[in-house]
């Protein structure tokens, strides 16, 4: 406990401590409660920091003041700094500039019973040519957990070597653990060329 | 006076050294025919010290970047001097540290040193291992390979099962929908800065823990000692108990070497973001025993997805861990057989699993 009366206060520190509350105006140290000053009732009887003596468990008003200027502050100050942080981890939207059409590959570049993954936007896409030399298009992306597909020709069926998922040509999960069919998408053949276009309905 | 007598009275004087050791000198270690066990943590310190080292050396040459990663792996393999063997020692040693790490935390479980008091030491020594296996998950994408590629795809798009916080922590760590440069760079940082910083101060944590509370002695050893107060051994940690810890790491470190030197690590294909995932595509060993899990369990149950299940059971799984020392009972009371039984189980289902997952086609 420090019971300094006789301690010189610098004016800076008069200010300070005017300020929290613990300096009287005559300049008097206030003397931190102890047993001695408190009565039965509990209430500090000579601790002018305290003013309304009925009320001894809210703070002085300028001690309280100081709180709340200071904490809150703090507070803006640390949603000041935290804020940009987070919206800086948040990786900004890239816009998909692929169209909803694309061209997947060329007439004869694919025999019968093959398939090729081809780019559309930003995913992978699957082309294949069935036996039948009909072309299937769908998404190349397995609904399971994301894996790049591909077309598997011993087994005539859409394949994903992650975990063992299997569609057929027009993207029906058959077997393993796929959830969901792949996106089918439209297949146009115009010249030589083999447009793939992503369906709007649905 | 000796020069390092000098040097220590120095030292006392300006911070009161030997006060600092003096905890050291005074510690203990119980010495009984389980006390081989004891060695497994300090292993895996070590092993972590060599991953800061040369993990710091790959650094003066890696580049992150999708067009720069796997060339500048390459690099470091074919042309820079002894670049290969620092790789490889990279690499065998970040997976002789998870074995470690997993066996250190089973001889914990079995020897039952994390009951009362010590907690908390076994809470964060299980966020060590988790933070270790970012550091595998997170390391194993900078080389910028088709197996790494595949890996982070589905490893990430697992963490986006979660419901509601799931897709939003996908983007987060994949910096953006999909696995490209951006999952790249985040995983760089992750691993080289974040991770080491966690772990870090983890691991001087996790050290305090230990220091504290002393060594624990397994309850069959325990009983033993008190039946025969005399028969009571212990060992001083420092010199003897330090020397032979040390030595135990000159052998890590001839273990290491060689493998490194005799099996160098392979780099692979470089990742093609829109080429077919692999056949007989595989995570890492330690990943393995969860790959099979959520490829055997079927694509519905009832109305959820198999693999949500999958992953909030791991999830589960996780945290019931995390907190096993808070179901346990405080000594002198028996262990628990039920916890006992669950170390087996858990045990039994990782072993056997990596197994099957090993040789499942």
């Amino acid at each position: 406990m420090f019971t300094c009366m006789s301690n010189p206060v610098t004016p800076a520190s008069q200010l300070i401590l005017r300020l929290t509350g613990t300096l009287d105006y005559n300049g008097q140290l206030a003397e931190p409660a102890s047993l001695s000053n408190i009565s039965d009732s509990g209430v500090e009887m000579n601790d002018p920091g305290v003013r309304d003596s009925s009320s001894p468990q809210t703070p002085p008003p300028r001690r309280h003041f100081v709180q709340v200027v200071l904490g809150s502050g703090f507070i803006a100050a640390a949603v000041a700094f935290v804020y940009p942080v987070i919206r800086y981890l948040i990786p900004p939207k890239v816009s998909d500039l692929g169209s909803d059409s694309v061209v997947a590959g060329h007439v004869g570049e694919l025999k019968p019973n093959t398939g090729k993954v081809f780019r559309f936007g930003s995913r992978p896409g699957l082309l294949v040519r069935g036996a039948d030399g009909e072309y299937h298009a769908m998404s190349a992306v397995c609904t399971h957990l994301g894996c790049t597909v591909q077309y598997r020709e011993d087994l005539r069926r859409v394949w994903c070597a992650c975990h063992n998922g299997m569609y057929d040509l027009n993207g029906r999960n058959v077997s393993g653990p796929p959830p969901r069919p792949l996106d089918l998408f439209e297949v146009q053949v115009r010249n030589d060329e083999i447009f793939v276009r992503r369906r709007r309905e649905a | 006076m000796s020069a390092w007598s000098g040097v220590r009275d120095w030292l006392d004087q300006r911070f009161g050294w030997d006060d600092l050791i003096a905890p050291l000198r005074h510690k203990t270690v119980p010495l009984h025919r389980l006390s081989y066990w004891y060695f497994l943590g300090g292993i895996t310190l070590f092993l972590f010290i060599i991953q800061v080292l040369t993990g710091i050396l790959l650094l003066l040459y890696y580049r992150p970047g999708a067009n720069e990663a796997f060339e500048s792996v390459q690099y470091i393999m074919t042309q820079v001097q002894f670049g290969w063997l620092i790789r490889s020692i990279h690499s065998w040693s970040a997976n002789l540290m998870i074995f470690t790490a997993f066996a250190h935390m089973f001889s914990v479980l079995f020897l039952k040193a994390y009951r009362k008091p010590r907690e908390l030491t076994w809470v964060s020594g299980v966020i060590l291992l988790f933070i270790v296996l970012g550091f595998g998950f997170s390391g194993y994408l900078l080389p910028w390979n088709t197996l790494a590629f595949f890996a982070t795809k589905v490893g990430t798009q697992i963490t986006g099962q979660v419901p509601i916080v799931g897709r939003p922590l996908m983007i987060f760590l994949r910096g953006g929908e999909e696995v490209t440069g951006a999952t790249l760079t985040r995983f760089f940082g992750f691993h080289v800065a974040v991770l080491p910083g966690l772990a870090t101060m983890l691991i001087a944590l996790h050290l305090l823990f230990v220091q504290r509370f002393g060594i624990s002695v397994p309850p069959s050893v325990e009983s033993e000692w008190q039946n025969r107060p005399k028969s009571v051994r212990e060992m001083r940690f420092f010199p003897n108990f330090m020397l032979r810890e040390m030595i135990a790491w000159y052998v890590g470190l001839g273990v290491l070497g060689a493998l490194a030197a005799l099996f160098p690590w392979n780099l692979g294909v470089k990742a093609d973001p829109f080429g077919s995932a692999p056949a007989g595509i595989k995570p890492e060993w330690y990943f393995l025993f969860m790959f099979q899990t959520l490829k055997l369990i079927p694509s519905r149950i009832w109305i959820i997805d198999g693999e949500v299940l999958g992953v909030l059971g791991f999830g589960l799984a996780a945290v019931i861990w995390l907190l096993l020392p808070f179901f346990e009972s405080a000594p002198p009371a028996k262990p628990k057989s039920w916890i006992t039984g669950l170390a087996v189980f858990a045990l039994a289902y990782i072993a056997g699993m990596s197994i099957y997952g090993h040789f499942a086609k």
